[in-house]
């Protein structure tokens, strides 16, 4: 899957579980502090996104995730590494 | 009654998945509940219970096969559906495949009865560890293991609904029953743990603590100290899994909405 398209299915995803538009959900977003998410809101987002996208994130790596973006990158080495 | 929960959702998001899931599979009939340890006694009525409230009952067992399929043969006898799923909870791996084959049946469970347990008396002074872990790890760790695996379908459909097997042994203390009851009273730290996490989302986790009810696991001690133990039951009788079952199946259904969190001894006022 080629990065603009990630990018957009990621935030798609956070937006509809974490309650928001998707022009809010940008790249440089926040979770918890400018999309207002919870820690069971995340992990509700991941398991969207495993669903989703056929990864498996563990949770030590699912506490690094601060912003969007940072969910893509996570995201697409899943992908890449072929988990 | 079934799905009724699930389609009670209201928020947009629920409305949104709903429509996902029935664009790609038929909308399921009946909602799946998961009985464990559904081989016999309490497990088997709540099976049975369940399915006469329209539930699709997944009899969980781990050797007992003549038993889970009896349990099948009672629930389809009273026109219910249910099948037997064979796998030992204590095991991560067979939760997992268990679910997989569940899922495949008829759907992902949105109730789980986690009921399955085991029983090995002993004074604590000549306790051997590894029987004190083997109890905790079915009747604690198995529990634990079936909530997490069973959770996501239900986040997913904000509606859920868990109920544990306790006992009036995790309530108060039993002499010759350490491992058991510290086992049961782990299972109240569980429920009241996933009562307050998922208490948001439209599911509910209690427990149950039955007394002494007329089981396979309690026959043998049952048989041996029948008198003493009815003159500390003020109902005068041992229980029946029926008795315990109807607890169980009002935990699962609408009217009990708001109960969460709840430990309800169902034990003929033993622990009152």
């Amino acid at each position: 899957m080629e990065r603009p398209e990630l990018e957009e299915k990621v935030r798609k995803v956070l937006a509809e579980n974490l309650g928001r538009d998707f022009e809010e959900v940008t790249l440089e977003a926040r979770l918890e502090e400018d999309l207002d998410a919870d820690s069971l809101d995340l992990v509700e987002a991941v398991l969207a996104l495993e669903e989703e996208l056929g990864v498996k994130i563990p949770e030590e790596e699912m506490e690094s995730i601060k912003t969007v973006r940072e969910a893509v990158d996570l995201v697409s080495a899943k992908i890449e590494g072929g988990e | 009654m079934t799905g009724r929960g699930v389609r009670a959702g209201s928020s947009r998001q629920t409305e949104e998945a709903s429509v996902r899931r029935s664009e790609r599979t038929p909308r399921r009939e009946r909602v799946v509940a998961l009985v464990t340890g559904a081989s016999r006694g309490i497990g088997r009525a709540t099976a049975v219970a369940l399915a006469g409230d329209g539930f699709a009952v997944a009899c969980n067992y781990r050797g007992d096969d003549a038993g889970a399929k009896e349990t099948v043969r009672g629930v389809e006898d009273a026109g219910g559906v249910a099948a037997a799923f064979r796998a030992d909870i204590a095991d991560e791996n067979q939760v997992q495949e268990m679910l997989r084959e569940i899922k495949e049946w008829s759907g992902a469970p949105l109730v789980l009865v986690n009921n399955a347990g085991v029983l090995r008396d002993g004074l604590t002074v000549k306790y051997p560890l590894h029987e004190f872990e083997r109890v905790l790890r079915t009747n604690l760790s198995g529990a634990f293991l079936c909530a997490r695996e069973t959770l996501p379908a239900m986040l997913k459909a904000r509606w859920g609904r868990v109920v544990n097997v306790s006992s009036a042994a995790g309530i108060r203390g039993n002499a010759g029953q350490a491992a058991y009851s510290a086992s049961k009273a782990g299972v109240i730290g569980l429920t009241q743990s996933l009562a307050k996490e998922y208490g948001s989302r439209g599911i509910t986790a209690n427990a149950v603590c039955p007394g002494f009810v007329e089981t396979t696991m309690t026959e043998d001690f049952i048989d041996k100290h029948r008198d003493r133990l009815i003159e500390q039951i003020p109902a005068g009788r041992i229980g029946a899994p029926e008795e315990v079952a109807g607890v169980i199946r009002f935990l699962t259904s609408e009217e009990a909405s708001y109960v969460n969190g709840a430990v309800i001894a169902v034990d003929g006022g033993t622990t009152a």
